[in-house]
């Protein structure tokens, strides 16, 4: 590796740990290689602590540009005043302790025909294979009049490494009761089909325990939403006459917005103010895939589903939110599955072995008031073709309708296993 | 696009030119280590599955779980995405060394 002296001079605890973790003699095994890494967020850090654990043969090298990783999961929870920064942000020592060598660069091109990654720093990171998790970008100007600039007055919260929640945090705290919070939901394909919900109700139960004259308007691009039953219930329940939710059959779809008039105008000509605007726009998969030649016209990387080889260039995987893995969803637990796949089969193919069956997870859980969770399962299958969601498996929990007197435990269950879960996910990747 | 689990069995088993392969029990448990932690550990409410039962035991609560005899929250939307083998092997992870 040719990495210049100031990356050596970072890399260098991690390359200690990592030649005491992996000694010349297991690098020297059978199915040996160096796995690079690019994105050190669900996929990426998943990838990485599954390679260490299962397959010591492999070299494994992860590059993220930050120093810490906030998480997406629970940021909702932060703009109810439930959970504070510090409590979803995690380093890289651990994993590093592990024996991956992380460099903190960000990746800016991909010689996939020299099999290398050039750094920010200038430094090339050569590789046997390539795993790409970087996430999403925004659209900027997908909305008119929605660019970088926008987006500080009318933040989007839906990439912690570029905006932290806190920003739209301090707005909500700075809202005076009576006022208006405005929020603006994308069209599919996006990154966390609940998480504008889920946003919605942390942000009503903040109003109704601070703010109870306030309203939240939802302008969205779509007719339906995951859990929507799940959600429309909660609302209904905990926050009536709060929450008006308008789809696109309704004029929900904003084409416009002027940060300067704290204003959004939809396909119809509507203009509503807000005081406080949250503008989730459409996405794509983030910079670096799209410059490495992986994704396709839509934006999005198409992959084989049998392994989450790159479609488009071989000897890269990619993961996560940047895939398109339809019916997955874009979730942290789905790039996690993806990771472990893509890992398993990085090692197969380095050892000449079959890839192992394809089959892939997801459980997302929404915390939508105090005491009160919901969850949506998936469980899917890959075939050469395409992945496909097993029949008769998974799907949202029941309404509270159907559970009738359990209502009230079970709902207060899933937001306790919602929490167990997010401590299983991160720990995993970050202890 | 969505299959029952035996018939995807089946079309995976004629469509994919390589031979049939043996569940990968550590791939699977990747999903269950996402709620119950890396080890089984559990936490949160969420059992520690961590060597608690025999593989017989562990096996006939996941069928529990996936006929809906068993009350749940979670555990039936999920067992009901796998195969008896695959199940089989998740015991062999995760219950009492035989
Ligand atoms: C509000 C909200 C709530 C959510 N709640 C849930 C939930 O409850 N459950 C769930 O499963 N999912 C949830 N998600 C979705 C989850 O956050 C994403 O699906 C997940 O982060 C995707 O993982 P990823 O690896 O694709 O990308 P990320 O986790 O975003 O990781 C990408 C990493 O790559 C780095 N990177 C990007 N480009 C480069 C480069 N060129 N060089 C170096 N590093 C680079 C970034 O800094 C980042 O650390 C939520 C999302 C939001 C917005
Ligand atoms: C989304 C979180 C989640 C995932 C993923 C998950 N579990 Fe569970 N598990 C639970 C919860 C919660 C319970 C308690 C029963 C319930 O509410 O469904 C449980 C209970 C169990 C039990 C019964 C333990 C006991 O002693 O009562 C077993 C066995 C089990 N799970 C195995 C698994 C296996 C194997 C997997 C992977 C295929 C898995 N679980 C995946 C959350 C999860």
């Amino acid at each position: 590796m040719t990495l210049p002296r100031r990356s050596l001079l970072a890399a260098a605890p991690a390359l200690v740990a990592s030649a005491l973790a992996a000694p010349r003699a297991a690098r020297a095994q059978a199915g040996a290689g160096r796995v690079v890494i690019i994105g050190g967020g669900f996929g990426g850090a998943s990838a990485a602590r599954f390679a260490r654990d299962r397959f010591p043969q492999l070299d494994v090298t992860l590059i993220e540009r930050s120093r810490s990783f906030t998480t997406c999961p629970y940021g909702n929870l932060v703009l109810a005043g439930r959970r504070d920064m510090a409590s979803i942000t995690f380093g890289y020592e651990r994993l590093a302790a592990r024996g991956v060598r992380v460099v903190h660069q960000a990746a800016v091109a991909v010689d996939a025909q020299a099999k290398r990654v050039r750094l920010a720093d200038g430094a090339q990171v050569p590789y046997d294979k390539l795993i790409v998790s970087p996430g999403i970008d925004l659209r900027w100007g997908a909305i008119e009049g929605y660019d970088e600039a926008a987006s500080a007055r009318m933040p989007h919260g839906w990439i912690p490494s570029l905006q932290p929640i806190s920003l739209l945090a301090a707005q909500l705290r700075a809202m005076p009761d009576g006022g208006v919070f405005v929020m603006v939901i994308p069209d599919n394909p996006f990154r966390c089909p609940p998480g504008p919900y889920e946003r919605i109700s942390m942000v009503a139960e903040y109003l109704k325990r601070h703010k109870p004259r306030s309203k939240i308007i939802a302008l969205d691009a779509k007719n339906g939403f995951s859990k929507q039953p799940l959600f429309q219930d909660a609302w209904a329940e905990l926050y009536p006459g709060m929450v008006e939710w308008r789809g696109a059959s309704n004029d929900g779809r904003v084409v416009r917005v002027r940060p300067a008039e704290m204003e959004v105008e939809t396909e119809f000509g509507d203009r509503v103010k807000g005081d406080v605007i949250n503008v989730i726009p459409p996405q794509m998969a983030a910079s670096i895939a799209r410059e490495a030649g992986l994704a396709a016209a839509s934006g999005w990387c198409p992959i084989r589903p049998t392994t989450f080889e790159s479609a488009q260039v071989p000897d890269i995987h990619v993961l996560g939110d940047a895939t398109v893995a339809a019916p997955m969803p874009k979730s942290g637990f789905a790039a996690s599955s993806h990771a472990k796949h893509a890992v398993a089969c990085i090692a197969a193919a380095l050892s000449g072995r079959p890839a192992p069956p394809a089959v892939f997870f997801n459980t997302c859980y929404s915390h939508v008031g105090d005491d009160y969770g919901i969850s949506i399962v998936g469980v899917f299958r890959g075939t050469p073709e395409r992945i496909i969601e097993v029949e008769g498996a998974g799907g949202i929990s029941p309404r509270n309708e159907v559970l009738g007197a359990r209502a009230r435990e079970f709902r207060r269950l899933e937001a306790l296993y919602a929490d167990g879960w997010y401590d299983a996910i991160t720990n995993e990747m970050f202890s | 696009m969505r299959l029952a689990a035996s018939v995807l069995t089946l079309g995976l088993l004629a469509a994919a030119p390589a031979p049939a392969q043996a569940p990968d029990a550590a791939l699977l448990a990747g999903a269950c280590q996402g709620c119950h932690g890396v080890a089984g550990e559990g936490g949160h409410g969420i059992p520690s599955i961590k060597q608690q039962q025999t593989r017989a035991e562990f096996v006939a609560a996941m069928r529990a779980f996936r006929g809906n005899e068993r009350p749940n929250t979670v555990m039936g939307r999920i067992t009901r995405g796998y195969t008896d083998a695959e199940i089989a092997a998740l015991a062999a992870h995760f219950a009492k060394p035989e």
